[in-house]
């Protein structure tokens, strides 16, 4: 039977604030347990929660960001329902009018990760608290509850079910990562929890239009998990129907050793949350200009910055195109710091040479980065320092090959040596005089007569081998183009006498 | 719409309050009596009023987003009932 | 001097004729000596109490003294002050000393006044008699088979009785006019918002207003001058502009429209009351007032509506008591859940729990739209009622209790006639409108009636100056209950 896989998410990703959502504590992660947590976080009898602003701007910037409507007013509400890591009973949410409705992003699928792109829907975005950490390691068999977590501010993203398969569902995971990041309203750090998925999945036979019951997977913390609990997620359903059963609604948690999804409740015990008004709070009224002010504010959105990098017009609303291929670009745009690098780069060299710049930077420097597990923001090299190592490549002072050792030296050294610097320490300018060349080569072809002969009876491996010893008779700092072309003048020559 | 015993016995149990079943009798009977005061409600037609909140009309004041607290754990920690190495102690969490 | 007012206090503290260590020693040792008849304190700590009346002593020597400074003040036990047990009259907070000062117990340190006591109250400040506090009833000084009325009962018995020149309280149906009225005293309900809820602990968000209770409309003035103030903290403390509230005690009152709702003097107003509060209304023609009637219609929901939104909202602010933070814990549980279950079991008495459980079915799955959405709906058209009539009229009066104070255990067992006595002065909270009791006579055995007296919103001067002008030609405010062990 063919079966069609239905998949909707709610990402919950922490906001980058100083302070808490309704509460002047730090939301620093890692303090000592409790050391952040204040009287309105611990909700001590008789404390009151006010909005953070910073907060509040944070939501629109992702708003605006997927085109949706910012509400004004918003609401607050209490969702209620007992745990000791929720200190209130309740956590303050969203429930109707959420500060954001609407809105959509592209996502791109298919394995060329450029051919296809898919437009998924964006239902809501609300603001709600974090809660505190219940810590299992045994105190005398007790539960150890640190609330330095509660109230940190969360924007729950919640999709319309328009994805069908875990490829889409990671892809979407990724490109809200990757927004969230961009606009600088999360770090994103899903070790530190910062970004948390839940899934809803069902299946329905291909064709059908009413979809399928949906189970709600909980707590996804890694893209890898959400394919993989997706996965589990779809085999269950379609064994269960194929062989006559009947999905009941539930919430499930997955469990990634023996990668499977086990029921953490069902329907019928589900909560009964009670969201009503919060009573401590007011409509949350966001001004038209405050809006624009927001707007104003906001970098340039990663879709649109892709489409710039794409463009061969000389400019695009007079900012600078780079007619770079699908995947360099989404390569590039896959951080707003790598981006931003990139421009740097190009903006020293000029845009003929984007493509370069481009391979370097998706090259040789993602591929340290990577060794060195650095952000780019935390790049030894500095845009400046590429940008002047490349030019040397462009104006024939060094080989790339020669640029990638002067680049490994300058990533490794310590005192930011420009690439001129390394060069003339090192003695690594090419040799691009002429006439030095064809002495050179003059004397490797007397040294080696063999090679030459064979040449000269057809054997052309024999001229890789002669361009080899030039090359390693200069250590490699002859410009290999010219030796190519005078080391064949000179053989033709010897071939006619 | 009359309370039953059953209903009694589901909030009870949302909001974390034992109630054994002579007791829920007794709180039927009692809240049976409030819910016939409530009903009364039911005779004004408000199917165009816009529900209130809030007495005053105004809208949610917001804070500067800057640090304001520092670390009190020790003083609110004198009050909690069980604590060991800064942390709330509870029962153990069966997840 | 028990019976001085707080003006004459601050004269004598200001002319040095008596210190505030004297004054706060002279009143602690009455409240030693009646607080075993009367049980209106939960807490006293002369030697916190001392030490406050010491800082305003040299407070008053340096010159920086405020109106108030060095005078004692009971508190109500909801509003935490660092330091103090604060137990909101729940076995849940028995143990609770808190760690930070409430804005209003702020604003009181700041005026340099000494907190004489934490005054009992009605548990989480739901009760209309004091009988549900877990400390014990309070008996009213007037009577002590009777009530003091509820929730701020023990502040309003610890100024009847003169264990203290004010108090404050707290007010979310009724809760400091209905005490004062069945105590003889006056008290004042500041409008919604002007009073920070920061530190008084919730029992309903959207109706909680802190407010003064004392002998009179004058003293009354200078409690709200100390106690009504911006709070950043509370979302829902009103930007509004500091005023004197004793700027207009003293303007005659002549032309004064005051309306007297026709629901007000209809089926169940016991006689007694209603013969004093026409008494009453009658001196207030004497001072040149026009009354006129007007017509609160939906005004007979106000108890339905408040007894849906106050157990809601109740009901989700009393989540926080679960045993892990503060408060009560269980001795014994076997897990979580149970202890969750034993804590909140035996920490809360009935009337709470009662509440808790009605708040939570009115906000459970399937009912929210027909009793909350319905009750907040009523609650606007409670509202507008209040709006038409402020047309017609600049005040509002009418009785503030449908009876007399009433036996203590009489209506004990019947929730539903306990509910009735906010008749009166619940839609006011639900408006969220300024109201005041004053006295203005004797019932049933003696018992004290109340005078309610309702403005538009932020007429608190008004209100005071209303109440202020009868108490200037009557003297129903001086009169005191036999305390034989009092000076």
């Amino acid at each position: 039977m063919q079966w069609e896989v239905v998949v909707g998410l709610e990402v919950h990703t922490q906001l980058l604030t100083q302070s808490k959502l309704f509460s002047g504590a730090s939301t620093t992660f890692g303090g000592m347990p409790n050391s952040q947590a204040c009287a309105v976080d611990l909700a001590l009898p008789g404390v009151l929660p006010v909005l953070n602003r910073g907060v509040v701007e944070l939501a629109v910037k992702f708003g605006l960001a997927i085109d949706a409507r910012i509400n004004s007013p918003s609401i607050f509400a209490r969702k209620n329902y007992f745990y000791p890591d929720l200190p209130k009973g309740y956590q303050i949410s969203q429930f109707e009018l959420p500060i954001v409705e609407g809105g959509h992003i592209k996502i791109k699928t298919g394995k060329s990760n450029e051919e296809n792109e898919k437009i998924i829907n964006i239902t809501r975005a609300h603001l709600e608290e974090d809660a505190g950490k219940s810590l299992h390691e045994d105190f005398h068999g007790m539960t150890g509850i640190d609330l330095n977590r509660a109230g940190t501010p969360l924007l729950e993203i919640v999709s319309e079910p328009d994805m069908r398969s875990s490829s889409e569902a990671v892809a979407f995971a990724k490109t809200i990562h990757t927004l969230v990041r961009w606009l600088g309203i999360s770090d994103g750090n899903m070790e530190e929890g910062s970004f948390r998925c839940d899934a809803n999945v069902s299946i329905r036979r291909l064709g059908d239009e009413k979809l399928g019951t949906r189970r709600e997977i909980k707590n996804l913390n890694s893209f890898r998990f959400l394919q993989q609990a997706i996965e589990a997620e779809v085999e269950f359903q379609k064994y269960t129907l194929e062989t006559g059963g009947e999905i009941k609604q539930a919430t499930v948690l997955f469990d990634s050793d023996k990668r499977e999804t086990q029921v953490m409740r069902t329907k019928e015990d589900a909560h009964d949350y009670r969201y009503f008004p919060d009573p401590d709070l007011l409509p949350l009224i966001i001004s038209p200009d405050w809006i624009e002010e927001i707007r104003a504010s906001m970098v340039e959105p990663p879709d649109l910055c892709f489409s710039r990098f794409i463009d061969s017009k000389i400019d695009s609303n007079s900012k600078a195109t780079y007619a770079l291929s699908k995947y360099d670009a989404s390569m590039l745009t896959a951080d707003i710091d790598i981006a931003n690098y990139f421009e740097k780069v190009v903006e020293i060299i000029g845009r003929k040479e984007a493509k370069l710049c481009a391979n370097w930077v998706i090259g040789e420097v993602a591929a340290r980065l990577n060794q060195d597990n650095k952000n780019i923001k935390a790049s030894p090299v500095s845009p400046k320092q590429l940008a002047e190592l490349i030019l040397r490549i462009c104006d024939g002072t060094i080989s790339g090959k020669t640029a990638k050792d002067v680049f490994s030296t300058m990533w490794d050294g310590e005192n930011h040596a420009s690439a001129d610097e390394i060069i003339k320490t090192k003695g690594l300018k090419q040799i691009s005089n002429s006439d030095e060349i064809t002495k050179l080569v003059d004397m490797i072809l007397i040294d080696n007569p063999q090679q030459v002969a064979d040449f000269c009876r057809g054997k052309e491996k024999a001229f890789n081998s002669l361009v080899g010893q030039v090359m390693k008779a200069t250590k490699g700092k002859a410009n290999p183009a010219q030796v190519n072309d005078i080391l064949k003048e000179r053989l033709n020559k010897k071939g006619q006498e | 719409m009359a309370v039953t015993l059953e209903d009694v016995k589901r909030v009870a149990n949302l909001a974390r309050i034992e109630i054994s079943n002579d007791e829920a009798h007794t709180t039927l009977d009692q809240i049976t009596g409030i819910f016939s005061l409530i009903e009364q409600m039911e005779l004004v037609d408000t199917s165009t009023v816009i529900p209130m909140s809030h007495a005053q009309g105004v809208e949610q004041r917001l804070r500067k987003d800057e640090v304001t607290e520092i670390d009190q754990h020790e003083l609110f920690q004198s009050q909690a009932p069980k604590t060991e190495a800064k942390l709330y102690l509870v029962p153990k969490v069966i997840e | 001097m028990f019976n001085s007012s707080l003006n004459q206090l601050s004269t004598l503290l200001s002319t040095k004729k008596v210190s505030s260590v004297e004054l706060t020693k002279d009143f602690l040792r009455n409240i030693e000596i009646l607080n075993k008849e009367y049980n209106a304190f939960i807490t006293v700590n002369e030697e916190l109490s001392l030490d406050q009346a010491r800082i305003a002593d040299a407070m008053i020597a340096s010159g920086e003294g405020n109106p108030l400074t060095g005078i004692p003040i009971a508190h109500k036990d909801i509003f935490c002050a660092k330091g103090w047990l604060t137990t909101c009259g729940s076995r849940m907070l028995s143990n609770f000393v808190s760690p930070y000062d409430a804005h209003v117990i702020e604003l009181f340190n700041k005026a340099g006044t000494v907190n004489i006591g934490k005054t009992n109250m009605d548990e989480f400040a739901m009760g209309s008699s004091n009988e549900t506090s877990f400390y014990g009833p309070v008996k009213n000084p007037w009577d002590i088979l009777s009530v003091p009325g509820g929730s701020s009962g023990g502040s309003a018995c610890a100024v009847a009785a003169r264990m203290a020149p004010a108090a404050t309280g707290t007010d979310t149906g009724g809760s400091i006019r209905q005490p004062a009225s069945l105590c003889g005293v006056s008290g004042i309900k500041p409008t919604y918002g002007l009073v920070s809820r920061y530190g008084m602990i919730a029992f309903a968000s959207s109706l909680d207003q802190g407010g003064p209770i004392a002998k009179s409309a004058a003293d009354l003035a200078l409690m709200l001058n100390v106690m009504v103030g911006f709070d950043a903290r509370d979302s829902t403390s009103l930007q509004h502009e500091n005023e004197d509230y004793t700027r207009d005690l003293e303007r005659p009152i002549e032309g004064l429209r005051i309306g007297l709702p026709k629901e007000y003097f209809a089926e169940g107003l016991s006689d007694d009351v209603s013969r004093a509060v026409d008494a009453a209304v009658a001196e207030y023609s004497k001072l040149g007032a026009k009354i006129v009637e007007v017509s609160l219609p939906n005004t007979k929901l106000s108890i339905p509506v408040y007894y849906v939104l106050a157990p809601a909202e109740a009901s989700s602010n009393l989540s926080r008591f679960d045993g892990v933070r503060y408060g009560h814990r269980s001795e014994e549980y076997t897990n979580l859940d149970d202890m969750y279950l034993k804590s909140r079991t035996q920490g809360f008495g009935a009337e709470v729990k009662r509440r808790i459980l009605i708040g939570t079915y009115v906000l459970s799955h399937g009912y929210y739209d027909a009793y909350y959405i319905k009750a907040q709906k009523l609650r606007r058209l409670i509202a507008q009622d209040f709006t038409e009539a402020f047309k017609q009229c600049d005040i509002i009066m009418g009785p503030t209790s449908p009876s007399v104070a009433f036996d203590l255990g009489e209506k004990n067992n019947d929730p539903l006639q306990m509910y009735l006595s906010d008749a009166y002065t619940a839609a006011a909270s639900l408006a969220g409108l300024p109201g005041m009791s004053i006295p203005v006579g004797f019932g049933k055995k003696s018992r004290p009636v109340g005078l309610h007296i309702i403005g538009n919103y932020f007429s608190e001067a008004k209100i005071l100056n209303v109440a202020n002008q009868f108490q200037q030609v009557t003297d129903w405010h001086t009169k005191m209950p036999d305390i034989k062990n009092s000076k």
